[in-house]
Order: structure tokens, then sequence, then C-alpha cells
């Protein structure tokens, strides 16, 4: 079997072709940052998540440590349990602060992490004692409403008495 | 009347049944042509030849249009994303609408009326001109012979092919995008990498085009071996390719869609 211009050809083709799936996993995908390292399994229970989903960020000053595996509900507190995967580099105090937060207005949720300052570090298969819910933007604007209904129903009942 | 309406029943029902041997036909076909498959294997510079003439011939036509479908992506994307004020979002709608639907469906699309109705002409033509039976007469199997190297080469170049569309259409939409309407580079590229999943967004998508390249090369080189060995047949044969390659590419898709991206 003899060497052909067409299998140049058809070299140059798989080679472009897995050059492009390459640049698509690498430069487009996030092969390299998401399965490298260790990582090591905290959990936090939230009243609410909102719309946290798993995969989601794990931020602290902005940073992205760690990332959401999963999201569990525990049938006996009535709470959400979220399973954190944090990268082994990072160890945090145990008083650490976890909350829900929103990215922008619409943003996608992520959790931030507000470090404490107790000197112990979290092992794997700790808890986050202390957490803050997500802020669920309908229950603020009807609470906000509400308040301002209420302030004016006291306007009315004020005049009311005046007279 | 009467004599009118059992006919026209009888009509009806003698095309689905006709249709219904045909599918068997073709399964049966399938299975014979994955068991002829070592062969093809076994004798690389066969199917090498097929992937220069449906991979590397497709190549031009691939390439500039996934640079033009990524251009309008760019352009319809911020079009849509400025309502909302979320511009820096242009990346991840341009690769994800490309990585998960266009790529593979578009790429198998153009694969289909590039390549697959080649494949169906040629063997077709082969039938016609009676080259198929000669094959036989000298006991080569056209099946190992013919029909399997262009099968694999097309199931080959496929994959290939879509992730060339997506990777060109990407480039496109970075050109539009950032090149001339100025969104900002940074993060264009960074909220693209951190919302395309490698499992989830890219493998799937690799997946979809594997399944679109056996659906397209199965029916080309079906069409061509049950072609009428006529002109008119084979001109048939090659519109059928294009059109029955095309409905189940888009029907596969919806199945492929709604088992990988659902829910979570």
């Amino acid at each position: 079997m003899s060497r052909t211009s067409l299998d140049l050809w058809v070299g140059f083709f798989v080679a472009v072709g897995l050059g492009a799936l390459l640049f698509l996993a690498l430069k487009v995908g996030n092969l390299a940052s998401s399965s490298s390292g260790d990582t090591y399994a905290i959990q936090a229970k939230f009243d609410n998540i909102g719309g946290l989903k798993v995969r989601g960020a794990v931020k602290s000053a902005g940073v992205v440590v760690g990332r959401v595996a999963e999201i569990t509900f525990d049938p006996e507190a009535y709470l959400a349990v979220v399973t954190i995967k944090v990268d082994a580099r990072y160890k945090f105090p145990r008083d650490t602060f976890a909350t829900i937060n929103t990215s922008g207005l619409l943003g996608e949720q992520y959790i931030g992490f507000e470090v404490g300052g107790d000197t112990e570090m979290l092992k794997a298969g700790d808890t986050i004692k202390k957490t803050q819910s997500a802020v669920v933007l309908e229950k603020l604007i009807s609470q906000f409403m509400f308040n301002k209904a209420a302030e004016n129903g006291d306007k009315t009942a004020g005049n009311g008495d005046k007279k | 009347m009467d004599n009118n309406l059992t006919r026209a029943l009888r009509g009806l029902g003698q095309q689905f049944t006709s249709r219904i041997w045909r599918l068997g036909y073709a399964s049966r076909f399938f299975l014979a042509l994955l068991l002829h498959s070592g062969t093809a294997l076994r004798r690389v510079h066969l199917t090498i030849r097929e992937i220069y003439f449906t991979g590397v011939l497709s190549l031009i036509i691939i390439l500039v249009s996934g640079l033009f479908v990524g251009m309008v992506l760019g352009l319809q994307g911020y079009d849509t994303l400025a309502r909302y004020g979320s511009t820096e979002a242009l990346g991840v709608l341009v690769s994800l609408s490309l990585v998960r639907e266009l790529g593979p469906v578009v790429a198998a699309l153009l694969f289909a009326s590039r390549a697959g109705s080649a494949i169906t002409a040629e063997i077709g033509m082969m039938k016609a001109t009676e080259q198929l039976s000669a094959m036989e007469m000298m006991a080569v199997d056209p099946i190992a012979r013919v029909v399997a190297p262009r099968f694999w080469g097309g199931v080959i170049s496929m994959p290939l092919l879509a992730a060339l569309f997506s990777a060109m259409g990407i480039f496109g939409g970075y050109l539009v995008g950032v090149q001339l309407i100025g969104v900002d580079e940074g993060s264009f590229w960074s909220q693209m990498q951190a919302a395309v999943d490698f499992r989830e967004d890219i493998v799937n998508g690799v997946i979809k085009s594997f399944v679109f390249g056996i659906i397209v090369s199965w029916v080309a080189v079906f069409e061509g071996y049950d072609a009428e060995p006529t002109a008119e047949g084979v001109s048939g044969a090659t519109t059928r390719t294009v059109v029955t390659s095309s409905l189940a590419i888009l029907a596969a898709d919806f199945i492929l869609t709604a088992f990988m991206f659902t829910g979570t």
C-alpha cells in the first residue's frame, strides 16, 4: 500500500476535525478547569435555596472555590441539604457563613462563603452551621407593597381620628 | 362507486404495506452492512478513499455555512440580548446554540444534501450499469466492497464536520460580536467557558452528530442499493435520500434532545 495525495487530504481533514473538537473542549467548554484537582465535600442546610442548581458556583471573595455537587431535601427538618465540593487547596474556618446570592439582578444564583474567625478548619463531611437563604424577589416586593399599604392605611386611619 | 372506494382503500393499504416492507428490507440491509463491515475496516484504504469523497470535499460548504450561521447568531443574539442589557452573554448564546443544536443538525442536513445524495447517485449508477451484478459474478460481495466503506466513511466524517461547523460558527460569532459590534472580549470567552459543560454539552453534541452520521449514511447507501436501475430510478432515489434523511435527522434530534437536555 503506497501513500497517495488522498491520504494527505484525509489526514488533514481528520487533524482539523480533531483540532476543532479540542478547541470546543478547551476553549469553549471548561474541561481544563472543571476536572482538575482534589475536592472535599461539606454540607450546608438552607431554609430556601431559591434557584440554586447542581454545578452552581461556590465563591469566596468573588473567586470560585468549589461547586454544588448535590441538592437533597431533609424530610425531618424540612430543609434543603446542599452538598458542596470545595477545592482541596482552600481551607475555611468552622464558623464560615454560607449565603445564597444572585449575580446581578436576574443572574444565576451561587453560594457565597463569608469567612469567620475560628481557628479550626472545616473538614470533609462537616456541616456549615450558619447559613442564609436565598432572597426571593417576589417575597421582597410583596413585603414592600404590604408595608406601603399598611403605611397608607395608618395615614387614613389617623386622619379619621382627627376628624 | 363502491368499486372506487374499495380500490382507494386497497391502494392505501398496499402503500402502507410496501412502506413497512421497505423498512424491514432496510433493517436487514443494515444488519448485513454491519456484518460485512469487518472487510471494510480491514482494508482501510477503501474507507479512507470514501472519507475523502464525503468528508474532505464537504469541508468548504461546512466551513463557509458554519461561519455565516455563527455571524447571523452573533447579530441576532446581540439584538435580543441588548434589550435585557446582558450583551456579555452573547458568547454563551452563540456557543450553546451551536454546540447543542445547530452544529450537529445543520451540518447533518448539509452533509445529507452534499455527500448523501452523491453516495446514492454513485451506488445507484453502479447498479444501473450492472457493475454490482458484475461484482457478484466475480464472487466479490458488493455490500462489503462498495457499500460498507461508504457507510463508514460517512459515519467517521460526520462528527468531525459537525465539530468544525460549531468551531467555525463560534469564530463567526466572535468576529461579529467582539470585532464588529464591540462586546467585551474577556466576558465573551469567560462566560462561554463558565456556561458550556464538557460532558453535558460538547459530548452530547458529538453523540448527536455521530447518530446523524449513521442515519444519513444508512439512508444514502440503502437508497442507492435499492434504486431502480434506470436513470429515473436513480434520480428518484437521490431525492428520497435527501428528503428521508433530513426528516429522520430532525425527528432523531427531537428524541435525543428530549433524553439529553431535560430537567436538572
